[in-house]
């Protein structure tokens, strides 16, 4: 039975066009694209045609506004630590409460340093409330930062209009686009977004890669200083194989946005559907008419989500959870809590993320197996009776708080 | 994902002694949903022998908090209840080949249920004393609670001393800004509000140039003055004898070797030896050495001992 992948929010298998197009830059092309000599001017060549390829996937209007970096994380920290750094006089950034540890955890240091921060909440659906966002922007505020589309749940945040809106103020904005380049259609010329992070491994390109949006004339400080790579903005020898790999996959991008939007949306739906018809007590979290066309996030009450990716994974499906055991933590995902999931649903939470790589026949040997799996753990659940959850599930079992 | 041991695998897969136990007439009820952990157990306890005839649980966890729920079942049918209750965590652990430290909770969580079923079976009221909190060291799985317990109850102010107190920290490093917001934390409220440093300053990486007191009273105070050979070996037996229940605990023990000069020469055994551990808690010894003895020591493991000619 071959093993059936539906995590491609945690990462992607790289395309095999992406890793034929890389493994020269190992062999013949090693060269430091910094060299006069050929061996460095091909590399050279090769990167400049890469960058078209992520401009290209963006909509950028310059291909100088693309600066390459590690990882998405890199990307992140660079775009806002560089915000701060170049307006010292301002001290605020404005975030949401469901973003990636990336930004929030760089957020809490920021804070602990003597920042402010404001994080944005989310209703029920993991939405915004654009009036109290409208209410904080002012001239103490030298940057925000909010996601594109969120990873747990895929929810999209308005992200053009919050750009429109911070623009208006003379702010700063950025969005941690991870999850959704090459997902749904970019086009930056058009948008008042000043920087953008991105992921290659998010996008069937290799780990290790990433890629900051800089739009021209924003005011910048690099995070790594050294040498003139990438303009000065982020020293350090260019990591030219994956570089190469991530263009490709830009390129690949484009071309599949359309199938994107249409297969896989409709592979997701149909999974989604599925589980839904078959299973009671479960629920889809976040902005679900709103949404990446990959992500499916459902919430199987009482029952926790290790638990089911176990017997999943017995079953050869990778999935998610944001258990409070899978995210490391005593606490559910954040963006559960964020969105008030109560704790009974919020530890056995799924997400399923799909690409173009999964196929019809994948779906249906999930939606075939999950009502099992859950009703198994059920079976053994403290709030669960014969055929449905305790009278009153939170009444009939009360712990002692341990 | 977790690294779990093939036995916690099986007790996951096919729990034994799963569900309700009809005329059950011990029930505990532990855990917290908000941490992702909650159990029923459930016993039958023969009246006239006191004997565990039939246990069930049924468990809302993840994978461990199963195959533990299930394991503890397995441990205690047949047992009587004082023999359940010298059933530990650690038993429960031991049962399932080891728990990953991030999952140690539930093993505790099963001693609890335990502890919980026999006193509602006893008609008597049970409480838990065990509070929890988010975990900061993972390599010797201590969590937030605990460091802050021992922080408070011996006045300790460095990353070091926590270390030779709780092991955290002794592994990677990696909790060390961890431990220090809970020192800072702990030295902001001993200060009081007057001393709290402004919100503006970065974190302090507690470290004062201050000596630390000795810690414990069985240690003793420093000694200034000279000391004899003799009463100097004694004194070192002192604090290896102060440190050895800590050492035990984690089934380790310490023995002097040799005294040359000024370095101390001790074998560390069991499960000391060879650990990560090892030179944390040789430098907590060498600083309890220092302040016993009152002169600057070198304490080494044996291995570092010169080969006589
Ligand atoms: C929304 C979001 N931001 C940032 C990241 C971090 O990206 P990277 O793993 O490349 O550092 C991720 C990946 O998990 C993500 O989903
Ligand atoms: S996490 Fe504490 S030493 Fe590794």
């Amino acid at each position: 039975m071959e093993a059936i992948y539906l995590d491609n929010n945690a990462t992607t298998r790289c395309d095999p066009a992406v890793v034929e197009a890389m493994l020269p830059f190992f062999t013949e092309h090693f060269g430091n694209a910094s060299s006069i000599h050929a061996f460095g001017s091909q590399v050279g060549k090769a990167l400049k045609k890469a960058r078209g390829q992520v401009q290209a996937l963006l909509g950028a209007e310059h291909d100088s506004e693309i600066i390459f970096t590690s990882c998405g994380t890199e990307s992140d920290a660079t775009a806002i630590l560089s915000a701060l750094r170049a307006q010292p006089e301002r001290n605020t950034v404005i975030t949401t409460v469901v973003e990636h540890p990336a930004v929030l955890t760089l957020c809490d240091w920021l804070e602990k340093e003597g920042y402010v921060v404001h994080r944005l909440r989310v209703d029920r659906k993991g939405r915004l409330d654009m009036d109290e966002y409208r209410s904080l922007l002012n001239d103490r505020v030298a940057i925000v930062s909010a996601m594109w589309a969120n990873n747990e749940t895929g929810t999209l945040f308005p992200v053009l209009e919050m750009a429109a809106m911070a623009a208006a103020r003379g702010i700063m904005f950025h969005t941690d686009a991870v999850q959704a380049v090459g997902k749904i259609p970019i086009d930056l010329k058009n948008t008042k977004i000043d920087m953008l992070s991105l992921s290659g491994h998010k996008l069937h390109a290799p780990k290790g890669i990433g890629a900051l949006y800089l739009r021209r004339g924003c005011r910048f400080r690099p995070l790594l200083r050294g040498g003139h790579q990438e303009r000065g903005r982020r020293a350090g020898t260019e990591n030219s194989a994956s570089i190469v790999a991530l263009g490709k996959a830009c390129e690949l991008a484009s071309e599949h946005m359309d199938e994107e939007n249409t297969t896989v949306m409709g592979l997701r739906d149909r999974l989604e559907k599925g589980i839904l018809s078959r299973i009671g007590h479960c629920f889809p979290t976040g902005d679900v008419s709103n949404r990446l066309p990959n992500t499916s996030n459902i919430a199987f009450e009482y029952i926790e989500g290790e638990a089911i990716l176990l017997l999943l994974n017995r079953l050869g499906i990778a999935g998610s959870s944001g258990s409070a055991c899978t995210s490391g933590s005593l606490e559910p995902s954040h963006v559960m809590r964020a969105m008030g999931i109560p704790y009974t649903a919020a530890h056995g939470t799924i997400r399923f993320s799909l690409s173009r790589y999964n196929t019809d026949t994948e779906v249906d040997r999930v939606i075939e197996v999950v009502p099992g799996i859950i009703a198994q753990l059920r079976k053994l659940s403290p709030y669960w009776t014969d055929d449905g959850p305790a009278a009153n599930p939170e009444a009939a079992f009360t712990p002692t708080y341990a | 994902m977790w690294e779990y041991s093939d036995k916690v695998r099986e007790h996951f897969f096919n729990p034994r002694n799963s569900g309700p136990l009809k005329d059950a007439n011990g029930i505990g009820d532990v855990g917290s949903i908000q941490c992702g952990d909650a159990l029923r157990l459930m016993l039958k306890v023969n009246g006239q022998t006191e004997v565990i005839e039939d246990a069930h649980f049924q468990t809302f966890g993840c994978g461990s908090a199963i195959a533990s729920s299930s394991a503890l079942t397995e441990i205690i049918k047949g047992m009587t209840l004082d023999q359940a209750l010298e059933v530990s965590n650690q038993n429960i652990a031991d049962y399932l080949d080891g728990l990953p430290p991030e999952k140690m909770h539930c093993s505790v969580m099963g001693r609890e249920a335990l502890q919980a079923a026999i006193a509602n079976y006893r008609g008597e009221e049970w409480s838990d004393d065990h509070e929890e909190g988010a975990l900061i060291c993972k390599c010797f799985a201590v969590d937030a609670v605990k460091i802050a317990d021992v922080v408070t109850a011996n006045h300790l102010n460095t990353v070091e001393e926590v270390t030779f107190y709780t092991k955290a920290g002794g592994g990677c490093t990696a909790c060390h800004e961890g431990i220090e917001e809970i020192l800072a934390g702990i030295k902001a409220e001993r200060a009081g509000p007057g001393e709290v440093s402004p919100p503006l300053v970065s974190p302090v990486p507690a470290a004062p140039a201050a000596p630390v007191s000795a810690p414990t009273a069985a240690v003793g105070t420093p000694t200034p003055s000279r000391l004899t050979l003799v009463q100097k070996i004694r004194k070192i037996e002192e604090v290896l004898e102060s440190v050895r229940p800590m050492l035990q605990r984690d089934h380790g023990d310490v023995e002097l070797a040799d005294v040359q000069g000024k370095t101390i020469y001790v074998t560390l055994k069991g499960a000391c030896s060879g650990c990560m551990m090892e030179v944390a808690t040789l430098g907590g010894i060498q600083q309890k050495m220092i302040e016993t003895l009152g002169e600057l020591v070198k304490v080494l493991p044996v291995s570092h001992m010169p080969v006589e000619a």
